[in-house]
């Protein structure tokens, strides 16, 4: 009983993790390459969870509410980067944090005003919807598990993107010096706006994807982004495996905790008491993690100094 | 020769295959100038970091009045009296000139923490700011703002900076580069007449300057102390001559 | 020039902030009152960043955290008086307090110790990590206090009358609004000294040039981990206060809106200007009511003007009004 709820629980972080991870690939590309921290990434999971929602509304058909938020997210992120994003790369930090909230408020009193105060609903398609049985005889939801399978299939997709392709060369370029970027005669700010778009596009997804499992709202960007920071901070910024590593880490840091704690605690305390601590503690979980790691490695698990 | 004030024991530094620093010995001495010549990317840099305290060798040990430094970082060191000026100038470039000074006057003072009393109204730390300055000859630039200064203004400032601290041995890391003929003539002499207070450990790469000041001349090349003497024993030297002068006198 | 240009718009602020709720008081307005209040305690929490900010050049996203120590420094603290239990018992004997001064003290002590913890920590990293591990931070406590249902959990906590100033009567919107003035001005002339003492020399040289302040002798970390503490001490200060004048603590004054909210009004005053803080928490608290009034979504038009500032009018408020700022001495 112990080690199937334990097995479940491992894959609901893996799925918690491959989330974020898409998140955090955005964020951590952007920075990488631009050297802009992105707080409207939460925005970019909000609008793609809503044009699914929308889209699965007037059509039905989820593959085609996946495509909506992929394609309504990488225009916004478009958009965003023609239009403000890209006079921020040569400001300070401290610019950059306002104009991206600045953009988060807008979003969301935007999305506010188009969809109105009350959350959406998405749903699994009766496809994906019921359980599986996997190996062990263990039930497990079949769109958790697929969506374990899309993202890991997704960062492997990103590594090789990264790696084999012309663009993830022109990136690594961009990454190493820009200016010498710029120099091979490659097209810099479109260059930009494609890999900021990508990140929206991957943030949008991620939005669509916990859409069906959680209800589509206005906020429900901002906890995430907060997670992804972790995420970042954690993997070390710029760096895509970091944001692998960092993602399944929180992921299943976060899951294990909020379950296993409470339960470890039982041991030591009364029942009440020990859900009340084994919650509180659970929750700052993550922090805890993230303050561990940063007093041994001040930037992150792969980032360079 | 005058007591050893400074003093670097086999230091050795890498990064990754490079090896920046082999096993460098070198002492400066009460009284002298020493200067560290050698070719781009001999290592200068990477020594006088190590010397001053902003890097680590991987091995071998940094001496100063006695003391072994080697585990001692930048401020702790400053406050045992080394006074370092940068190659590319480190100032607070909002700050006035003046400003600059008496950061270097409360830094020697070392009381820091105090947070009522203008600080800029402390006669005591104004008075030692504004000699130094006076020292340099940026006296008629105390109000102008940093960043308004020229390339060799700021280089003097750096020099007025470190004089503040009332150091016992000096770190220069290229002071002339950027000044002008008149002002590489002014410096020179000045730092002539330095020594006197505190031996200078001098890199530089105005050639007349270091011929012209320096009691003892080391040479590095690929990390390596290859030659150290005199300035005529450095002239004489063949495998200086080879690595490093050869290039000059040829053209 | 632009140094006497900024004393004027300084003292034209400080006449406003006294002109106005005097006329709001002869023609008994208490809106205005209240209105005045809570831009006096958002201005003291943005006094506080801006020691971190402005002078320190500490881009801190997480001062939710101070904020909402000192809210529950407040209500933890009179929730114990009001219900006449007592705050703890072993291994000392802690009663709750209804007292204002004694309550400002715990809630300054208590943002101070957490500024000193999670300012050890973030000040390890630097740039764009400083920024997300101060957010981190400051949601890790927001999520605690969602959790810890001992003092209200995610309903908050209610206290059911304003805490007692010796001397004075609080419940007076008047008297109320005179504590908190006080209190700004106290905070204001204290950072005026310390931008001017020579920690304030030392911490803006940390802040242009980390290395100049070592090889002189001096630690940027300690400089800068002070200026922290004191940094969210007072911003700690302001979340005490403004609890007293909601008398409602929840854990909103952690989340990370609040971070966002209290480095907004120092940007739209001006950062590392003195007065920028008040200029920018009286901005904002006019725009949220009169734009408030006037739209549901007046937040989308604080974004634009927010995003103007930041793309056109660098230097907030008083350093499009005042020009550059000049070096002092």
């Amino acid at each position: 009983m112990t080690f199937l709820l334990l097995i479940e629980q491992i894959l609901n972080g893996l799925q918690f993790g491959v989330m974020l991870f898409l998140m955090a690939a955005g964020l951590t590309l952007v920075f990488g390459v631009m050297g802009l921290i992105n707080l409207a990434h939460g925005s970019l999971y909000m609008v793609g969870a809503f044009a699914a929602a929308a889209v699965a509304a007037s059509t039905g058909s989820f593959l085609l509410a996946l495509a909506g938020a992929l394609a309504a997210a990488a225009a916004a992120g478009a958009v965003v980067e023609i239009l403000v994003i890209r006079r921020l790369y040569a400001r300070d930090h401290l610019d950059q944090v306002l104009a991206t909230f600045a953009l988060i408020l807008i979003f969301s009193e935007g999305t506010r005003w188009l969809f109105g105060s009350f959350p959406l609903y998405l749903d699994v398609p009766s496809w994906l919807a019921g359980p599986v049985t996997l190996p062990g005889s263990i039930q497990y939801p079949l769109y958790r598990l697929v969506i374990i399978i899309a993202g890991l299939v997704i960062a492997a997709g990103l590594f090789a993107l990264i790696s084999r392709t012309r663009i993830g060369i022109q990136i690594r370029a961009g990454e190493a010096d820009r200016e010498m970027i710029a120099a091979l005669g490659i097209d810099i700010s479109r260059l930009y706006t494609v890999i900021f778009a990508l990140g929206a596009a991957l943030a949008g997804l991620a939005g669509a994807l916990v859409g069906a499992i959680q209800s589509v709202q206005v906020g429900m960007g901002e906890p995430v982004l907060i997670l992804a920071f972790v995420v970042i901070v954690i993997g070390g910024i710029g760096s895509i495996k970091g944001a692998l590593v960092g993602s399944l880490l929180v992921g299943l840091t976060d899951t294990l905790g909020k379950v296993f704690l409470p339960q470890l605690f039982g041991l030591m305390l009364d029942p009440s008491a020990a859900t009340t601590v084994g919650a509180s503690l659970a929750s700052m979980l993550i922090y805890i993690l993230m303050a561990g790691i940063l007093i041994m490695r001040p930037s992150g698990l792969f980032g360079s100094a | 020769m005058g007591e050893i004030v400074l003093e670097t024991r086999e230091i050795s530094k890498s990064f990754g295959a490079l090896r920046a620093s082999r096993e460098i010995s070198l002492t400066l001495r009460e009284g002298e100038i020493h200067a560290l010549i050698g070719p781009n990317g001999a290592g200068k840099s990477t020594l006088i970091k190590q010397v001053a305290g902003s890097l680590r060798p991987d091995s071998g040990s940094v001496h100063f009045l006695g003391e072994d430094v080697s585990a001692l970082d930048t401020p702790a060191r400053a406050r045992r009296g080394l006074g370092r000026t940068f190659q590319i100038s480190a100032l607070a470039m909002d700050f006035t000139v003046l400003q600059n000074a008496v950061l270097g006057a409360l830094g020697a003072r070392g009381e820091a923490f105090r947070f009522f009393r203008p600080v800029m109204r402390d006669r005591a730390l104004r008075q030692v700011a504004e000699e130094a300055l006076e020292r340099v000859g940026l006296q008629d630039h105390a109000a102008s703002r940093t960043a308004e200064l020229s390339h060799g203004q700021r280089r003097q400032l750096e020099v007025a900076v470190a004089l503040t601290l009332n150091p016992r041995a000096f770190v220069m890391d290229e002071p002339m580069a950027g000044l002008g003929a008149d002002g590489s003539r002014q410096l020179t002499g000045f730092l002539d007449g330095l020594r006197a207070e505190a031996p200078i450990l001098l890199v530089e790469h105005d050639m007349d300057a270091v011929f012209a000041l320096a009691d003892r001349i080391s040479v590095l090349v690929y990390g390596e102390v290859i030659a150290t003497g005199t300035a005529s024993e450095i002239r004489a030297n063949s495998e200086v001559r080879r690595a490093y002068l050869g290039e000059e006198d040829d053209a | 020039m632009a140094a006497t240009r900024e004393r004027l718009i300084n003292a034209a602020i400080l006449f406003a902030l006294l002109a106005v709720p005097l006329w709001a008081w002869i023609a008994d307005e208490p809106f205005v009152i209240t209105l005045a209040t809570r831009i006096a305690i958002l201005a003291l929490a943005g006094v506080g960043l801006n020691i971190a900010l402005g002078l320190g050049g500490l881009v801190s996203f997480g001062h939710a955290a101070f904020f909402g120590i000192g809210g529950y420094a407040m209500g933890i603290l009179a929730s114990h008086a009001q219900d006449y239990t007592p705050l703890m018992e072993w291994p000392l004997a802690i009663e709750g307090t209804r007292s204002m001064p004694v309550i400002w003290l715990v809630a300054m002590a208590a943002a101070a110790l957490a500024a000193l913890v999670i300012g050890a920590l973030s000040l390890r990293t630097s740039g764009v990590y400083f920024i997300m591990v101060t957010l981190a931070f400051a949601q890790m406590l927001y999520y605690f206090t969602i959790g810890w249902p001992a003092y209200g959990g995610e309903d908050g906590l209610s206290i059911y009358v304003r805490n007692v100033f010796p001397g004075m009567n609080t419940l007076d919107p008047v008297q109320f609004l005179a504590i908190c003035y006080a209190l700004l001005a106290v905070a204001l002339f204290f950072t005026a000294r310390l931008a001017r003492s020579p920690f304030g020399l030392a911490l803006a040289a940390a802040r242009q040039n980390a290395e100049r302040v070592e090889t002189v002798g001096l630690r940027p970390f300690r400089l800068r981990l002070v200026a922290f503490v004191i940094s969210g001490a007072i911003t700690g200060l302001a979340g005490a206060l403004y609890a007293d004048l909601n008398r409602f603590v929840s854990p909103a004054m952690f989340n990370w809106h609040t971070s966002g909210e209290i480095m907004v009004f120092v940007i739209l005053g001006g950062v590392a200007r003195l007065f920028g803080p008040v200029a920018g928490a009286a901005l904002f608290i006019l725009l949220e009511n009169y734009l408030g009034g006037l739209s549901d979504y007046w937040q989308a038009y604080l974004g634009f003007l927010l995003l103007g500032v930041v793309l056109f009018a660098r230097g907030g408020l008083i350093g499009t009004l005042a020009g550059r700022e000049v070096a002092d001495g």
